[in-house]
């Protein structure tokens, strides 16, 4: 069985899921380093939100950047769109940046679908096969976990 | 989709559909006509199973221009696997796997 992804890479992943929680929640939840921390694979966001800004993802010790971007556009708490580089591994670091849209839809009843546009892969395939899959999915598995219970799914 | 596994389940519980994910997972964003063109179906045949793994959130259609674009979306199965995988010992299922993987073989 084969589990890695696509050997003519895609340019572009999407993933969407709902969540039950308001839209500013969903926004702090990406946002704010004490979510981040719970579902980023113990990575600190920090951002302002502001466009043209650092958008930066620390590593959990702290001591490195696992992301250090700039956001392109941002519509709190509907839309944020930055630029992605994967800084973790050496082998994707140099790999041209890709980007990353995070959108936020309202739905009835208290629940917002998220979509999570993970495009411009096009010169970065290194970087495609390793966020897609379970690298996304568990960011965002995670994330619905926190909001909606509270914990995460790695908390035990 | 949220909370309601059983159109995943339903989605999932046929053959052509799960060809179509598996088409979209080796490679994404794909149009109609590619899908169409590697089954042995009709169109509208084709479109009514696409059409029952997007309400199921399995796949998402994006625009690119004048084109519909096919995305496989995951999350729901990962879903399916936090709520009805993790739950239960992952050991012992991946044991019965072997199991079945070795039985297969021989």
């Amino acid at each position: 069985m084969t589990t890695t992804r696509a050997t003519q890479a895609s340019t572009a992943q999407v993933y969407q899921i709902f969540i039950k929680a308001s839209p500013d929640a969903i926004w702090e939840a990406i946002t704010k380093p004490e979510f981040s921390a719970r579902y980023f694979y113990g990575s600190r966001v920090e951002t302002t939100g502001e466009p043209g800004t650092p958008f930066r993802y620390h590593s959990p010790d702290g001591t490195s950047l696992w992301g250090d971007e700039t956001v392109l556009e941002s519509d709190p708490p509907r839309r944020l769109v930055v630029t992605w580089r994967s800084l973790y591994d050496p082998r994707l670091a140099d790999e041209p940046a890709s980007r990353v849209t995070w959108q936020i839809e309202p739905q009835d009843g208290g629940i917002c679908l998220l979509t999570v546009v993970h495009d411009r892969l096009e010169d970065a395939p290194r970087t495609a096969e390793n966020v897609s899959g379970p690298g996304w999915m568990l960011v965002l598995s995670g994330l619905k976990t926190i909001l909606e219970t509270g914990s995460g799914l790695r908390d035990s | 989709m949220d909370g309601d596994s059983d159109q995943v389940f339903k989605a999932l519980a046929d053959p052509t559909r799960r060809h179509l994910l598996d088409r979209l997972f080796e490679r994404d964003g794909r149009t109609l006509n590619e899908l169409e063109a590697e089954l042995e179906m009709t169109r509208f045949g084709v479109m009514k199973h696409l059409r029952v793994l997007e309400d199921a959130g399995l796949v998402v259609v994006r625009r690119s221009g004048r084109e519909k674009l096919h995305f496989l979306n995951p999350v729901p199965i990962r879903l399916i696997h936090d709520r009805w995988i993790d739950k239960f010992t992952e050991r012992r299922a991946s044991a019965l796997v072997d199991l079945k993987k070795e039985l297969d073989e021989s």
